[in-house]
């Protein structure tokens, strides 16, 4: 079993390795994409990371904070949590569709970086959340009593103290969260994504190639499938390092903090 | 002044936090309004009308009626409540057949009228044409559409969003499709999934547990379009060669993949519900005699259950949200 989920991961590096090189990573695609390189989907892929990012992270740090040091265990508090959860079972495919008729047509974003990002940060807010929530949680209680026994007030002891403390995993879920944002196809599909356009955006308001629709573009329906097939797996493998670095990072990161708030 | 700040910054944060509330009900409200407006459109494609004679008795005809006119199934106005007249077809298309070019006029400005006594003259005729060539004292009648019901909606058998002239939008085949898709990856995912949770929490070594762990979660955060990808250039071609189909694009590609996707949730979420199970327990178990298989299936498995059907469905549901695993899935929905 472990087996199946080895040679896909095998599979994909092993037809992928050929094909990535630096032409590949810095080249615009060329000939109906099925040569030259996937330079504007990478930076396609980066901006919507940081754009849905910037929009999610403050959002659901500051409303895991609210609802783990403002409200007392109540209605309002497991509504927000009931939402919250409700939101993180929506299929993506519906934030796309709902990313589309709100940020795209309503508010008149078009398909931009803007209203692909807002839809992304949504997908992920959930996840920022509950992570956030988590790691607020595991504070011991003893610290916010101490601090708030020492006169500070209630913002100040979220500021200096817990803040500090659950930052480690509240950086995991972040990143975490990235890993999923770079991942996803259907959001983008109606918001952002454009089938093939050589050149970087210059606006937040432009369109881009992003890596995961690039990949079902070239292998579903480019204009010659056999011929980007080696386009395909390299797509498919520089994804996978992408999610998989940062993945690796969120545990890294994770152990580091860890280890130094516990030797202060 | 401190305080002011303090009162301030907690409003921000309650702001923050009534924003996945607002986005719940902001999408619930875009699916209703988008989805309701289907209900109030005509299935007629564009700006397009239907005309008939006007001794013709039929009223309205519904999406289904239309697409079996022009399917040619139903060839007389007696199938749907009309007189014994055989249906004669005219649409954009006959435009050339029916009209010389000469007659039309540059810029069809004499195509309303010569519509207008094409319909007048011939009974059985029914006519889709666009709005902008409708004849100033039009002799012919109108009939209307029946907008999409409910009821159609969700028994309807086909679904063309973009068949000529009327759409046709029956869902039935799209929920079939996903129950079947859906139900094959559990009996595929389940047994394999909860072989490899047992194995985790109750057989493996701590060393071989703490090396599975964290792949198995690296491969839940793998993309869904990557086992997409990786369906569509192995399991589909492996599906086709082992049945010989004409093409491997089948619903069991699509379960396959669905399985396959699934399974990393399926193991974490199951593995931690086995691993809750008290030691007590299964002490208890052991020193009655049973042994290692004997207590898994009678102690642990019954104690974890509920957790293992939560396993399941979170991990099929994650799964059947995911369009992009190639076009398996897509195909053995229509």
């Amino acid at each position: 079993m472990i087996g199946i989920l080895f040679s896909i991961l095998g599979f994909i590096i092993y037809k992928g390795i050929g094909v990535i090189s630096w032409e590949f990573i810095t080249e615009m695609p060329k000939d109906g994409m099925t040569k030259g390189g996937i330079y504007p989907a990478i930076i396609g892929t980066l901006c919507l990371i940081g754009g849905s990012i910037i929009f999610a992270f403050p959002i659901g740090v500051m409303s895991a904070i609210y609802i783990n040091e403002y409200t007392k265990h109540g209605y309002f508090r497991s509504f927000i949590q009931l939402m919250t959860s409700n939101l993180a079972g929506i299929p993506s495919i519906v934030f796309g569709l709902f990313g589309m008729s709100l940020f795209v047509n309503q508010l008149g974003f078009g398909d931009s970086i803007l209203a692909g990002s807002l839809t992304l940060g949504l997908l992920v807010l959930p996840i920022v959340i509950r992570t956030t929530e988590e790691a607020l949680k595991a504070v011991d209680d003893n610290f916010r009593q101490a601090s708030l026994a020492l006169g500070a007030t209630k913002l100040q002891t979220i500021q200096r103290v817990t803040l500090p403390i659950a930052l480690p995993n509240i950086l995991t879920g972040l990143i975490l969260s990235i890993g999923r944002v770079s991942g996803e196809t259907a959001p983008i599909l109606f918001t952002v994504a454009a089938y093939f356009l050589p050149k970087l955006p210059t606006s937040i308001f432009d369109q881009v190639m992003a890596l995961p629709y690039h990949l079902y573009v070239i292998s579903t329906s480019g204009t010659n499938i056999n011929d980007s097939r080696a386009m395909a797996y390299g797509t498919a493998l520089v994804l996978i390092l992408i999610v998989l670095i940062l993945n690796l990072t969120a545990s890294a990161v994770r152990r580091y903090l860890s280890k130094k708030n516990n030797i202060n | 002044m401190k305080k002011l700040i303090g009162n301030l910054i907690q409003g921000l944060f309650l702001i923050s936090s009534t924003v996945t509330t607002l986005t719940v009900l902001l999408i619930v409200f875009f699916l209703f309004s988008e989805g309701l407006s289907m209900f109030k459109e005509s299935p007629l494609e564009g700006e397009n009308i239907l005309a008939v004679h006007s001794n013709n008795k039929v009223k309205t005809v519904s999406a289904e009626q239309i697409k079996n006119i022009f399917d040619r199934k139903i060839t007389h106005w007696s199938e749907i409540g009309g007189s014994a007249d055989s249906i004669i077809l005219f649409t954009s298309q006959d435009f050339d057949t029916y009209f010389n070019a000469d007659d039309l006029g540059p810029k069809f400005e004499h195509l309303p009228r010569k519509i207008d006594s094409l319909i007048n003259s011939t009974p059985g005729i029914i006519a889709v044409f666009s709005s902008r060539y409708i004849p100033p004292h039009f002799r012919g009648k109108l009939i209307e559409v029946s907008n999409v019901s409910l009821n159609s909606f969700m028994s309807g058998r086909e679904w063309f969003p973009t068949a000529h002239p009327a759409v046709q939008l029956g869902v039935l085949p799209l929920i079939l499709g996903t129950l079947w898709v859906s139900l094959i990856a559990i009996l595929i995912a389940l047994p394999i999934g909860l072989a490899t949770s047992i194995y985790m929490a109750e057989v493996a070594s701590v060393r071989m547990r703490n090396l599975l762990k964290p792949v198995i979660e690296l491969l839940a955060g793998i993309p869904s379009v990557v086992y997409g990808f990786f369906g569509l250039i192995i399991i589909v071609p492996m599906i086709q060669d082992i049945f010989n189909l004409p093409v491997g694009e089948t619903a069991l590609a699509g379960s396959i993949v669905l399985a396959i996707m699934a399974l990393p949730t399926i193991i974490t979420v199951s593995e931690d519900a086995l691993r809750n199970t008290p030691r007590a327990m299964k002490e208890a178990s052991l020193a009655l005699g049973a042994n290692r298989w004997q207590t898994i299936r009678r102690v642990v498995i019954p104690y974890s259950i509920s957790g293992i059907a939560a396993a399941a469905i979170l991990g099929i549901g994650r799964a059947i949200g995911e369009t992009c695993f190639g076009h398996s899935v897509r195909l053995a929905l229509s």
